[in-house]
């Protein structure tokens, strides 16, 4: 077999390749001449084979049978091999191959080479990719050669044992020994991986960093070295002398002096030193200073040095280069929460950075910008905000809204320039504002009551110019259901009144319903809404063409929308008015938007309204027309909603204060139906709030030895009770008495008369279909009284 | 913590990639395409952080890039890391390959992959940062390497210079043959 070509050789090779696809013939071809040639166990070219092997594994080949031929480099005793065969193991292994334990004698081996650069090598690769097996076997070794005088040995073993420590923390308190006299290196690379290692014991845990508090003196003498020493060629980089241990160091006193007296007055001094000193025109001495005033915010610093760090990052921000003026900003909005007072000296500034063509900075500027916002300068800077949500790019408007929104929510100074503001918002970046905000919005509106009016003609207004924004679209046709009657007697006081009729506030809200830009939802507030104006507006006429239109609609939201509101036009036109009244003022609960409907199955409960406002119903017509979408199909006298509870009650509890005290009121329970194996008992309970109302909950169940399924409860009472049925638990009745099927119905009878009730069974067994009918009579008495 | 250090051209074809956390060879290149589709798009005078993409770990995590003529240099770090002091990082380690490579340009990169593996050993271990003093990493580098080549034919030493003079002259001096620090970045940077 002629000898395996070289690296540079395959690499020429590849490099002529025209196509991805002649590309990968050259390699797989390569790939099988390195296979053949690891089976025949060619020990002068291996290296060579897993060289070429790591370059194909770069480009994205798989290379994972050279891995075993790593080991085997690695056992080697020649250097060039052991380069290799770690530098492939640490590309190609992990510890989620078992080969790589393999490794671990090899490495134990290794560490006490006589050649410090095996040794090296060695440490290197445990460094990276050892696995906590391998850490805990190796730890002691690692240990060793912490304590050794050979520099180069010493930073590696420092790195390495960091690495242990993340593998495996509880051998943390076996390096402490090791690290007494780490510190009186002169060695800077020593020097500075000890810093690295400190810090990470100081980070892990906090037993550790009390004891290394004591370090602080120590690490100060060495810093003021570093700053007060002259020119030395060695760690020189641009003027200053080794910036890199300088940043280590500071980074370590933040970790030791953060909450601690003692330590961050010791460093006072230093601090400032370094603050004042370092010469800023290059970015060496940038970075020194940013992480020194990151120090001096964490630490507890006198507040001379705080102003001193902020005045520091006021400079910065001015600095042409936009690195600094990024960090600057993170910085800030770090220290925003604490040092209020000083950050908003640089107001002007931060809100000049919003202009900046980069990305990283705009965003880190509109953050700052709304953490800086306050009662008083809430005008000017929502005039900048504003201003820069109309610029920005799509990936902030979203961000941007929903600060804004939060902002006016916090600081507005007067009604009239919250809702400019939120329609202003609307208008510019309407489609990118969050959903949860409709409703918020809308809560607020009705809640100030006396800018109705302006409002839904400004809202109008923005609905004629443009219908593409859904948010905008939703909030302006709830607006102008509701107070439509304002918009058309064109009263406003703050504005000039505009002119509209009725017909032109219908032409609008029928072209939204029309339109291909309008989404589902926002269609299917467009319907209420026009329901809705059929109280306030005349011509009603046109509303109910419109509304039976829809009532064949494809929209399943909306052809049930439209069929209920046609039923309230025609059976129930005594209940309309009082369905569609005005919301009242809404209070906000903490966890969900205003009118929370808590719409579980087949339930509908009244949300959260004052407690004042006793019935009739003010919820949307929604609600009602679920209930009698529930009973649809029922030849049951279908009831309105029952009467809100005196107390109320948050958006959870609210189910079972309807039920109102379930405490059982001692009326007997009776069985109601009893034939062909299906049995139906009733149990009683009495809603509290309300003694007209009485709480049955029926149990069904089987006692054959087939289930019952699409089994379905009907009832029918007289015209003077009400009657409200309620979901069942499931529709099978399993057999043999297993379980039972429950459903709850409840009866208003206001005039207290004798209970009577019929009822309709249909389920199938044993597969054909039953139906049943009955009359339940012998109600206890005190159900009804 | 460094989480990984990738160098790629201009196309986005690596050139290097180190990564100090496992993840499979799919997930490595995806991540190699993902990042260089981040950095490429930025502007010339733009700042040179990042948020880190989707699959690196989100916005956890930062790149910190340089570029330099053909080549972008990126670091993917974590907020332990100073962002001002990796850039300095990045510098050191360009000027140490060009010590090492005597005006290093992308060429040198693509055939000599494993010297620059070896190079950025003795620079940075396990995700963090162990020597940053350049002629201390140059002298440990070239102590190796002589280890290296004295395990070797002699006459390997003869063809490996006689290459180096040979790839310079061939017809056709594409972009790679731009010294990588001689080609003035656009926006004049200084350490």
């Amino acid at each position: 077999m002629p000898a395996p070509i070289r690296l540079r050789e395959l690499i020429r090779t590849i490099r002529t390749a025209r196509t991805q696809a002649e590309e990968r013939e050259m390699i797989q071809k390569e790939c099988a001449a390195i296979r053949s040639s690891f089976r025949e166990e060619d020990n002068t070219y291996r290296c060579r084979n897993v060289a070429k092997l790591l370059y194909m594994h770069m480009l994205g080949y798989p290379a994972h049978f050279g891995q075993l031929e790593c080991l085997k480099l690695i056992a080697s005793q020649k250097f060039t091999d052991k380069r290799i065969g770690y530098l492939g193991a640490m590309l190609l292994l992990d510890e989620r191959q078992d080969v790589h334990l393999l490794m671990t004698n090899c490495i134990k081996n290794d560490l006490n080479h006589s050649t410090q650069y095996v040794q090296g090598l060695a440490l290197c690769t445990l460094g990276c990719m050892g696995s906590s097996e391998m850490c805990r076997d190796l730890a002691g070794e690692v240990e060793k050669l912490l304590k050794t005088s050979n520099s180069y040995l010493r930073k590696k073993a420092a790195l390495c044992a960091v690495h242990v420590i993340r593998k495996v923390p509880e051998l943390m308190e076996m390096f402490l020994p090791a690290t007494k006299n780490l510190l009186s290196e002169k060695n800077h690379g020593v020097l500075h991986t000890s810093v690295v290692l400190l810090t990470e014991m100081c980070e892990r845990s906090p037993d550790m960093l009390a004891h290394f508090r004591k370090l602080v003196p120590q690490l100060v003498r060495i810093l003021k070295n570093l700053i007060m020493s002259g020119y030395s060629p060695e760690h020189d980089v641009s003027g200053i002398s080794d910036p890199f241990l300088q940043v280590r160091i500071l980074r370590l006193l933040r970790i030791l002096g953060k909450g601690d007296d003692d330590s961050s007055e010791a460093m006072n001094d230093i601090l400032a030193q370094v603050a004042t000193n370092t010469e800023t025109s290059k970015n060496v001495g940038n970075a020194i200073l940013y992480e020194t005033v990151l120090t001096i915010m964490d630490i507890k610093s006198e507040s001379g040095l705080r102003v001193l760090a902020i005045n520091i990052l006021g400079r910065f921000l001015l600095n042409n280069d936009k690195n600094i003026r990024y960090v600057a900003l993170t910085s800030l909005l770090k220290t925003v929460q604490t040092d209020h007072n000083a950050v908003q000296r640089h107001r002007s500034t931060i809100v000049d950075c919003l202009k900046d063509l980069d990305v990283s900075i705009k965003r880190r500027a509109m953050e700052l910008s709304f953490a800086l916002v306050n009662g008083n300068n809430i005008r000017g800077m929502m005039k900048e905000l504003l201003y820069f949500l109309d610029s920005c790019d799509p990936e902030f408007k979203a961000d941007c809204a929903s600060g804004v929104f939060l902002a006016a929510e916090k600081y507005a100074p007067s009604k009239r320039w919250h809702i400019d503001t939120i329609m202003r918002v609307l208008t510019t970046a309407g489609s990118y504002v969050r959903d949860d905000s409709v409703p918020n919005l809308i809560q607020l509106i009705t809640n100030s009551v006396e800018m109705h009016a302006y409002t839904v003609q400004r809202l109008y207004k923005a609905l004629l110019d443009d219908i593409s924004q859904q948010p905008l679209v939703q909030v302006a046709s709830w607006c102008i259901g509701e107070y439509g009657d304002l918009l058309v007697s064109g009263q406003c006081e703050e504005e000039e009144p505009i002119q509209v009729t009725e017909d032109e506030v219908l032409d609008v809200l029928e072209g939204l319903l029309v339109s291909n830009l309008s989404t589902p939802v926002t269609r299917g507030y467009a319907l209420t809404a026009i329901m809705k104006l059929s109280t306030r507006f005349t011509s009603v006429n046109r509303i109910k063409k419109v509304v039976s239109i829809y009532g064949s609609s494809i929209d399943v939201e909306l052809q049930q929308r439209a069929v209920e509101y046609n039923a309230l036009f025609k059976k129930y036109d005594h209940m309309r008015p009082a369905l569609l009244e005005r919301m009242p003022i809404m209070e906000k609960t903490a966890s969900n938007g205003p009118t929370e409907i808590v719409q579980t199955n087949g339930e509908a409960e009244p949300s959260v309204v004052e407690a004042k406002h006793p019935p009739p119903v003010t919820q949307p017509t929604n609600q009602a027309n679920d209930l009698l979408d529930l009973l649809g199909g029922n030849d049951v006298v279908p009831v309105i909603q029952t009467t809100v509870p005196t107390k109320p009650a948050s958006a959870g509890g609210e189910l079972l204060d309807l039920l109102g005290d379930l405490s059982l009121s001692g009326i007997p329970p009776m069985t109601a139906y009893n034939k062909n194996g299906l049995k139906i008992d009733f149990t009683f309970e009495r809603a509290n709030p309300n003694p007209n109302i009485a709480v049955i909950t029926i149990h069904a169940s089987n006692s054959t030895e087939a289930d019952m399924t699409d089994f379905v409860f009907q009832a029918a009472v007289p015209k003077t009770f009400q009657l409200q049925l309620l979901s069942p638990s499931s529709n099978v009745v399993p057999t043999l008495n297993q379980g039972t099927v429950t459903q709850v119905i409840r009866v208003l009878n206001p005039q207290k008369q004798q209970l009577r009730m019929r009822i309709k069974l249909t389920y199938t067994h044993k597969g054909s279909a039953v139906q049943d009918l009955a009359e339940v009579n012998n109600f206890p008495p005190q159900s009804w009284q | 913590m460094i989480k990984a250090i990738l160098i790629f051209n201009n196309h986005g074809k690596p050139r290097l990639s180190k990564f100090y956390e496992h993840y499979n060879e799919d997930t490595e290149q995806q991540i190699i395409r993902e990042t260089f589709h981040l950095v490429s798009k930025r502007d010339e005078n733009v700042c040179n952080f990042l948020e880190g993409g989707m699959l690196i770990g989100g916005s956890d995590y930062k790149l910190i890039y340089r570029h330099y003529a053909t080549l972008y240099f990126v670091f993917c770090v974590d907020s332990s890391e100073s962002e001002l002091g990796i850039l300095d990082l990045i510098q050191v380690f360009v000027e140490t390959l060009d010590k090492c490579f005597e005006n290093v340009c992308e060429l040198d990169l693509i055939f000599h992959v494993d010297k620059v593996h070896n190079i950025l050993a003795e620079m940075v271990m396990g995700g963090m940062v162990l020597e940053t003093n350049m002629n201390e990493i140059i002298t440990q580098v070239d102590a190796q390497n002589k280890m290296e080549k004295s395990e070797f034919f002699p006459f390997f030493s003869f063809s490996l210079s006689l290459y180096r003079r040979l790839s310079f002259s061939l017809p056709g001096r594409t972009g790679r043959h731009r010294p990588v620090l001689q080609e003035r970045p656009l926006v004049p940077y200084q350490l």
